[in-house]
This record gives structure tokens, sequence and C-alpha cells, in this order.
């Protein structure tokens, strides 16, 4: 299945595009999703996804472990927000 | 109660919003409170105080919005509002330009006050925004400032 991860503001540079296409296996989770990102993103924006105070969000809804994702989901890996 | 929420480069103009609330809001508006937020120059850092040359506003069109939605939501679950319009700026910014505009109309100044400030406090902390500051010395995102987290930790126990 495919989802699409999009990455926002710090995470957007460190991973170098805004956003990708990703290949995962059937019913995929959060670890699965991680290793896939591993074979495509340079190590350093990996370890910036896996922050403790980064929020990932699905369809545009925020997203806890564990999940199960489905073909076509959105996903966006959020850093802390600073608007206002 | 009407909501309006706008995610936009272009500037805005308060007397202008506060004209069309006005004409559509009856006699049974006794109270508008507004807030503009602006671009600062300084922005203070550990090796002193850093010229803002520019500010760049990043958020994600559809999650940005409902996030708003969602926080004037939880101010009309407290207090009886008529109107809220929330309007707050993205892509680059310069210093001493407006970035966020909140207005809201209640029968009472009380509600009026109460819901302006907890919109903006937050917009600070909830809100699908993020700044980056270009300064003579680079560029940073910012990061949340440990004043704006206690402010709304304050509000614990507010709807």
């Amino acid at each position: 299945m495919n989802v699409e991860v999009r990455f926002f503001a710090s995470l957007r540079e460190a991973a170098g595009v805004g956003s990708m296409r990703l290949a995962l296996p059937e019913a995929a989770g959060f670890d699965a999703l991680l290793e896939a990102l591993a074979a495509q993103l340079p190590a350093q924006a990996v370890a910036a996804l896996r922050a403790e105070n980064v929020r990932l969000a699905r369809n545009q809804e925020l997203l806890q472990p564990p999940f199960v994702l489905a073909d076509g989901d959105e996903l966006a890996f959020l850093p802390p927000v600073t608007g206002g | 109660m009407q909501v309006d929420v706008r995610v936009q480069e272009p500037d805005f103009d308060a007397a202008a919003e506060y004209a069309a609330l006005r004409k559509r809001l009856g006699a049974g508006v006794g109270a508008v409170a507004s807030f503009i937020g602006l671009v600062r120059e300084l922005h203070p850092g550990p090796a002193g105080d850093a010229t803002v040359e520019a500010l760049h506003l990043e958020h994600y069109p559809g999650m940005t919005e409902r996030s708003i939605e969602a926080i004037i939501a939880r101010a009309a679950a407290r207090w009886p509002l008529l109107d809220v319009v929330v309007i707050h700026r993205v892509g680059r910014l310069d210093p001493g330009a407006q970035i966020v505009f909140v207005q809201v109309a209640s029968a009472h100044r009380g509600a009026a006050f109460g819901a302006c400030e907890l919109v903006m406090d937050y917009l600070k902390t909830e809100a699908v925004f993020w700044k980056r500051e270009d300064t003579a010395r680079g560029s940073r995102w910012v990061e949340a400032t440990g004043e704006d987290r206690a402010r709304v930790s304050d509000r614990r126990g507010d709807a």
C-alpha cells in the first residue's frame, strides 16, 4: 500500500523535501513507517522525526501509537507549533 | 455564534473588520474586544538580542484552520459569544507587520475580554503554525516559550 508523508518547518528542512509517497507493508504501524522512512532519508532527519516533541497527524487528525495505517493515508510530522 | 477563520498572506484591516461586524450584528452586542499581534524587531537570544530581518510563517492548510476553530469552540463553551473573527497571516512578514487579529463580540465585556485572551493564549500553543526568524546571525525556527506554555497550563480547568 502507499501513503503520502508530509514534513513541516524544521522537519521539512531536515528531510530535504516537503512530502513523499511511501510504499509500506499492509497493516503498517509506527515502526514500519519509520523503517520505510529510514530507507529514504538521512539518519539525522529520521532522528528528528523521532524526537519526543514531534507529533504525527493522519488525514489532518493527531495520531497516537499504536495505530494501523491504511492505503491512501496522508501522514504529517509536526514539530512544536509557534503561532500567534 | 458566527465564526470566521482566515489564514492568509495579505495584510488585514482591523477597522474594516470592526465595521463589518457592526453591520452584521444587531443591538444585542454590548462588547467587542480585539487583539492585534505585530512582528517585533528584537528577539532575545542566549547571545544577546538579535535584530529580526523577517519572519516566515508556515502552516498546514486545512489542519491549521481546524485547530483555530477548535480553540474558538473552547472559548464559546465557557462564555456566551456572538461573533468571533480570527485572521492569521502566513508567508514572509517584516518587523512591524501585523501578524494576527482576534475580534470577539458578546453581550458583556467580561466574556469579550476573557474569550479574546483565551483564544490568543491557545493560538500560541495549539494552532498549527511554525515561525522562522531570519536575523543577521542566520535563520532559526522559533521554539515555544516557557511563558506561553505556562499561560496555558494556568488555564487548566477551563472549559
